[in-house]
């Protein structure tokens, strides 16, 4: 296949948000999280867990509460005391209200979705009706004292529960009033402490309530009496979080010792109706905090500080053991953060409020294989370019010829001109950017970097021609009439002469840049695409889908490629398709039509399509073959997905020329470092 | 079924320290209470149930009582006489007899007679009774004299029969008895002369009697050691004068030899009699009942101290001077049936008979034994293990045949042929047929007790090594292995059953600190938890370095460090490795840990003092060797033997350096650890840069080949 010098990048200081709360929505299986920078996140469980939209974040929303209502209704609601709703379609906030109760600590949609229910700072319980378009406020509850940390609804509707500083309190929803109040043991382990926050609150159908404080108690209520039935000590820290499956026979608790208990309502004797709730398994999959745990029909799904969002299918649950059974741990984005100038070899990192741009370094020698190379030349941080606003950076792109970088928040679209004269760098910001440009979810500039093209999220593509530090609108590609998804996906050919967009669930299309036209619509499939990338000479259209498939279909053809149709025909590798993490990056060698390269987090692999495919027999991944085999078994054994898994966790991978690949990993360790330190436990002696 | 129940001394019996014994025990007018007179001058009223005494009088010094007091029903009061003619009465809230009524009667007292439901009898030393009543309305009354000259009056009793009240005394003159009944309603007296056997050396030492509607049945005991029945009328059938009474014999060989103070016997009830003397020759006095219905013996108690020969029988309460105190066996008879009787004799099988196996094999269904027929259509239906079960009728039945042939051959056959036999069976032994093998073992155990000399230790060894087999299923082994120090077979026992309960463990325990080193050499022993501590130790001193203060942290008193050297020799340490690794619990361990004598208990410490040391020496905590005890063993065992023997420990002056040296050591390392604690943070920055050095930077150049 050939040696490649690779430049190892390491100095991505990417650190994923913390995850503050994750919601799940058990109609159409999808996953909201958000994270302590606001931004949320749309995962679908059904589609290999792909996180296919997310919002960006903002600095002075801290989302501390997450639910859907009505079905596939969206809301948050955070420390600036707004409740927002989210456009899952055009991929952008539909509207912030004021609640006019200082920060919001709670948000709950009622068992019919119909009402929305926030707790905030000033003690008060307020509770909104969701209408089609809006939400409108309806009433308060009796103000409590302090802060309103948590709401729980009774399945039926007609009361709530909602956990504060030191007491619970049970409030009628017909009346609004306070009804019951259970006060918190603030004891622990025999000390006193300060206060005992109630963190979370689940009320059952039977009338039971259970909550989670900060004496590390998880404590069972009788709502009808207000008398404490069973207390669990399970933790020296925190309980933050509770979930309750639907059928109320199993709930799941975080603690901020990164522990996640689930509970399970057990027969007391087998054949016993009498039934009673028992820790069954503690999992330790997190370091630090699990601030937020939901549990879905078959799995439980924690999330905290230490950025993985983990998801935990219970194996009773299941009821195929195949590798959807297995363990999910979500560290990364499914999507670029990076993006890459070959000509100049320069790397652009996409930050949450800044981006880095970087120049690679070079050497004179060469080596065999696992050799690391004298550098004659360092890397070079040229740029650190700060954002205006509160608004995280939504995308970035560099262009290939290293004089554009663009990138947009959720409001404003920001071009620069790069010059380079020798050792310095100076920029300049182009300014009077038209109107509709206002924000993009996807930016790509042509291979010759004369084009920009633009997806915005109303749907729109705007393709913009470069000149010399200005530019000039050149068409706008409208959505198909009716719909108004969002484009987050873009290819075009080398040649540029094709563009290629996908939204998050309808197909692909591709668009004439010539004839400034929909050139096609690759046909729909029931999966969405993680990346898609244009070949060069031949234009095929290369596809990578969520549940690990990948397509070639010709742009001049509309059709499939034979190989393609030969990929489906045989079946890619079992375990190709076993892999958790997307395809987020694909791109062709330019004097080798045959290969295609592609990597997710864990691998990069590059597709000689000359090659026979493996089956499920043949060794997908052999990283070193004997040097004195022969060439008949080499031949034999030789297929066409050539893998290797040296560097991980692998953000960006890609040919800066026919020998030189850059990759850029960002190692756990390195993160984990930037991580608060975790509640300390002793190591030594008891 | 009579047993006789623990015994308890009353206190403050010193008025019993006299050898010759009480003048008499005596019911009081309530319940539980009892008069108890001694010899000389004092009188005690004693509550049994609380041990203690309610009342004491005595007479004025110089006088003597001579007639154990009684209690007059009727009234309450008590009576007693003292000086053989001075009658005094007197009530509980008496404090000196000296000052209560007082009737001096014109003839010698022999006994005053008091029962439940008439007036109290005086019997006069000349024959003659009289009722209290008309006794005392006239004291001086002429007494008139029944016997002859030179008969005495040996025993005594009162009945009430059909509420006549019955006297009976028995007389001696020249080695004759005579026996009188007097009936005091009818003012009749009746004598009898009671005709020995052919035997005529023998002399009777003791009587009881108790009564029927129509005879009293009077039994004797002689110097021959046997029980003798005499049926005396209580209406006599004609007036003829000195009728002549045959007795009987009911027992044989009750008693052996009499000691000085000579044997007793006591009427419990109408089936059981109980008897204070030695059952052997030259054997130690024994309390023994006796059922006289079915002959046999229900239980007996040993009296090493010695008696006074002297027994009462009250309210099942059997009251005896024991060595110099009064004690109290409460004894219970239950309904005598021949079941009950034979209660000791139940275990015996008669040889000839088909033992049943003694374990059930859950396995297969119950009614299918080892070779019946129908089992094999049985087991065909047993829906569970099917596809085998299809298989394996012919290996079942021969394989039951084999047992079979082995248990016949284990009941007579020679230790060889049993061997032989025996490695027949295990060629065919398969693991599903752990009962077989816990018959095996318990038909051996059997043989082995019912002949001592009998003691297949091979074939035991052979079938332990089985692996199926557990404590329950044959408890008898550990037991035996125990009386016969087979140290060997016990820790094999040890490493293999997993339900050895604690007290069994723990006398294992007791062998193997107790056991001489000399008879341990002879031994094989599996030493496969033992390493060789003398390699290491030298090791060890060589890499012993000058002591350094580091981080101004000072590990306290290294000077503990003494030259560890094991205790006990190296098979003494696997055995009791074995123990360590036996599984326990410690609430049932702990009282039997006490047991332990101090020397073994302060070896046993020692030596896991010493595994700790050796554990203490790696960073892994652990014990060099093939299955070493952990330190949470040693640990537990440790805390274990302090708690149950801490005050034990405490006095002995060397295990007091061994707790001194063992709590220095703990201490120690409590502080280590708190040291560690302390620097756990630089031990984290230290890691972090170890780290640093293995990853290479944050930018490289390097070569990949894809092949």
């Amino acid at each position: 296949m050939g040696e490649f010098k690779v430049h190892r990048v390491r100095f991505f200081n990417y650190v994923p948000p913390g995850i503050r709360c994750v919601a799940y929505n058990n109609q159409s299986n999808r996953l909201a999280v958000s994270r302590t920078d606001g931004t949320v996140e749309i995962y679908n469980l059904s589609a290999n867990y792909f996180q296919e939209k997310f919002f960006p974040g903002h600095e002075s929303r801290a989302t501390e509460a997450l639910c859907w209502a009505q079905g596939q209704r969206l809301f948050s609601a955070g420390l600036n005391g707004e409740i927002l709703e989210y456009d899952l379609q055009a991929l952008n906030i539909k509207y912030a209200m004021d609640a006019f109760g200082g920060p919001i600590w709670s948000m709950i949609a009622s068992p019919s979705g119909s009402q929305l229910l926030i707790g905030c700072e000033d003690g008060s319980v307020k509770l909104f009706q969701i209408t089609p378009d809006k939400i409108q406020f309806e009433r308060n509850f009796d103000r409590q004292k302090s802060r309103i940390l948590s709401l729980s609804w009774h399945p039926s509707g007609t009361h709530i529960a909602a956990g504060s500083i030191d007491y619970i309190s049970v409030f009628d929803v017909k009346s609004g009033s306070a009804i019951r109040k259970m006060i918190v043991d603030r004891q622990y382990m025999s000390v006193s402490k300060r206060k005992c926050i109630v963190w979370g609150v689940a009320f059952l159908s039977d009338g039971t309530v259970i909550s989670v404080d900060s004496a590390g108690k998880v404590q069972f209520w009788d709502s009808a009496t207000g008398t404490l039935i069973k207390s669990h000590l399970i933790a020296n820290a925190d309980v933050q979080s509770i979930a309750v499956a639907d059928q109320e026979d199993s709930f799941v608790v975080g603690t901020a010792e990164g522990t996640v208990f689930h509970f399970q309502l057990v027969s007391v004797t087998s054949n016993s109706t009498e039934k009673q709730w028992v820790r069954t398994k503690p999992f330790q999959h997190h370091t630090h905090d699990v601030r937020s745990v939901a549990h879905s029909p078959t799995a439980l799904i924690s999330g905290g500080t230490d950025t993985h969002l983990v998801i935990r299918p219970l194996m009773e649950k299941v009821e195929v053991k195949n590798y959807d059974a297995a363990l999910r741990k979500i560290t990364f984005p499914h999507r670029r953060l990076i993006s890459c100038s070959k000509k100049k070899q320069l790397l652009l990192f996409q930050f949450a409020h800044h981006l880095e741009l970087w120049r690679l370094g070079s050497t004179v020698a060469t080596g065999k294989n696992g050799d690391t190379l004298p550098l004659s030349k360092n890397a070079d941080h040229l740029l650190h370019l700060k954002t205006k606003g509160p608004e995280n950076i939504i995308c970035s792109s560099v262009s290939p010829c290293g004089s554009w970088i663009a990138y947009s928040t959720a409001c404003r679209f920001f071009l620069y001109r790069l010059n380079y004269e020798h050792d310095n760098i100076s920029l300049k910001r182009v300014s009077k950017m038209p109107a509709f440009l206002h924000s993009a979810l996807q930016i790509l500039f042509s291979e010759d970097s004369t084009k920009l093209f633009v997806a915005s999220n109303q749907g729109c593509l705007h393709v913009i021609q470069l000149l010399e530090g200005s530019f000039k609108h050149l068409h706008t590609f409208q959505p198909q009439s009716g719909t108004v998804e969002a484009m987050c996906l873009l290819a075009v050919s080398p040649d540029g002469n094709w563009l290629a967009a996908s939204g998050t669930s309808a197909g692909v299309h591709v668009y004439n840049v010539k004839h400034l036209k929909l050139h096609c619509t690759v046909p729909a499939y029931n999966f969405p695409v993680t990346a898609l990338a244009i070949a060069p000479n031949t234009n095929y259209l290369v596809i990578a889908h969520s549940d690990q498939q990948v397509f070639e279909y010709s742009i001049p053809d509309k059709q499939y490629t034979e190989w393609s149709r030969n990929v489906q025909k045989q079946g890619l590798h079992h375990l190709w398709l076993q892999r958790d993490t997307p395809i987020t990056h694909i791109s062709f060698h330019p004097k080798r039509p045959m290969h295609i390269l592609l990597h997710d987090a864990y691998m990069f692999c590059i597709i000689d399509k000359s090659l026979p495919l493996p089956n499920d027999k043949t060794v997908l991944y052999n990283p070193l073959p004997p040097k004195n085999e022969s060439d008949v078994f080499r031949r034999r054994t030789a297929h066409a997905f050539k893998i290797s898994k040296i560097y991980k966790p692998l953000l960006f991978l890609d040919l800066l020329d026919e020998r030189t690949l850059v990759a850029v990993e960002r190692p756990l360790d390195d993160i984990i470092a930037q991580l608060p330190p975790p509640i300390k436990k002793k190591k030594f002696g008891t | 079924m009579a047993a006789l129940e623990e015994e308890f001394t009353l206190s403050a019996v010193t008025l019993g320290a006299r050898p010759d014994g009480l003048l008499g025990v005596e019911e009081s007018d309530k319940t539980d209470h009892f008069l108890v007179t001694d010899r000389s001058r004092t009188v005690i009223l004693y509550k049994v149930s609380d041990q203690k005494p309610l009342g004491s009088w005595s007479v004025k010094q110089g006088q003597i009582i001579t007639c154990p007091a009684v209690c007059n029903f009727q009234t309450g009061e008590h009576i007693v006489v003292h000086d053989n003619k001075v009658l005094r009465i007197w009530n509980h809230e008496d404090v000196n007899l000296d000052k209560v009524f007082k009737a001096t009667l014109s003839a010698e007292v022999h006994r005053v007679h008091s029962i439940q439901g008439t007036e109290p009898v005086v019997l006069f030393k000349s024959g003659a009774a009289r009722g209290l009543e008309a006794l005392l309305a006239e004291p001086q009354q002429k007494i008139e004299t029944v016997l002859s000259d030179g008969e005495v009056i040996k025993w005594t009793k009162f009945f009430v029969v059909y509420r006549h009240p019955v006297l009976v005394f028995i007389t001696e003159k020249d080695g004759n008895h005579f026996a009188y009944v007097q009936m005091f309603n009818s003012r009749n007296l009746s004598k009898y002369t009671l005709l020995l056997g052919q035997e005529d050396n023998s002399v009777t030492l003791s009587f009881t009697a108790y009564v029927d509607r129509k005879f009293i049945f009077l039994m004797s005991l002689s110097s021959d050691g046997c029980i003798y029945e005499t049926l005396i009328p209580i209406y006599p059938s004609d007036t003829e004068k000195n009728q002549r009474l045959v007795r009987s014999l009911l027992l044989k060989a009750v008693v052996s030899g009499i000691p000085p103070n000579g044997v007793t016997l006591t009427i419990l009830d109408q089936d059981h009699v109980a008897v204070l003397g030695p059952p052997r020759p030259s054997s130690k006095e024994c309390l023994s009942i006796w059922n006289i219905k079915f002959q046999t013996l229900q239980t007996s108690k040993e009296l090493p101290q010695g008696t006074s020969g002297q027994l009462w029988y009250y309210g099942e309460h059997l009251f005896m001077l024991h060595g110099k105190c009064l004690t109290v066996v409460p004894c219970k008879c239950g309904v005598s049936s021949l079941a009950g009787a034979l209660g000791k004799l139940k275990h015996t099988q008669d040889p000839g008979t088909q033992t049943m196996p003694h374990h059930v094999n859950w396995e297969i269904s119950p009614g299918c034994g080892p070779g019946s027929q129908n089992s094999v259509q049985l087991r065909r239906t047993l829906r569970r293990k099917k596809n085998e079960v299809s298989l394996q009728p012919e290996v079942a039945v021969s394989e039951a045949a084999v047992s079979e042939q082995l248990l016949s051959t284990i009941k007579n056959g020679s230790e060889k042929h049993i061997e032989v036999e025996l490695r027949k069976f295990l060629a065919k032994w398969t693991p599903d047929s752990h009962t077989a093998v816990g018959d095996i073992i318990t038909g051996l155990l059997e043989r082995s007790k019912a002949e001592p000399s009998f003691y297949p230790r091979n074939c035991l060894i052979q079938l332990v090594q089985t692996h199926v087999l557990s404590y329950s299923l044959c408890p008898g082994l550990m037991d035996t292995a125990l009386e016969k120090t087979d140290v060997q077979m016990l820790q094999l026992c040890l490493q293999q059953f997993p339900d050895i309960p604690e007290s069994v463990t723990c006398a294992c325990l007791k062998l193997f600190l107790s056991i001489g080193d000399d008879s341990l050499q002879g031994i094989n022993i599996n030493m496969e938890s033992v390493f060789d501590y003398s390699n290491t130790e030298q090791e060890e001193k060589m890499e012993e370095q000058p002591e350094i203060l580091r981080n101004g942290f000072n590990p306290e008193d290294s000077n503990c460090k003494e030259t560890a050297s094991c205790p006990v020799m190296r098979k003494r340490a696997a055995l009791l490795n074995a123990v360590l690794h036996a599984a326990y619990s410690e609430t049932f361990l702990l009282p039997h840990l006490k047991d332990i004598p101090a020397q073994d208990i302060t070896l046993f410490l020692q030596y896991l003092y010493f595994l700790y040391l050796k554990c203490s020496e790696n960073a892994t905590m652990t014990l060099p060797g093939k299955h070493p005890p952990t330190l949470s063993q040693i640990m537990d065992w440790i805390c274990l033997l302090l708690d149950a023997n801490f005050t034990v420990v405490l006095m002995i002056p060397e295990a007091k350096r061994l707790l001194i040296n063992l709590y220095k050591f703990v201490k120690s390392q409590i502080s280590v650890y708190s040291e560690l604690n302390k620097i756990e943070v630089s031990f984290r920055e230290l890691q972090k840069l170890n780290q640093e050095k293995n990853s290479r930077g944050l930018y490289s150049i390097e070569v990949l080949e894809l092949f």
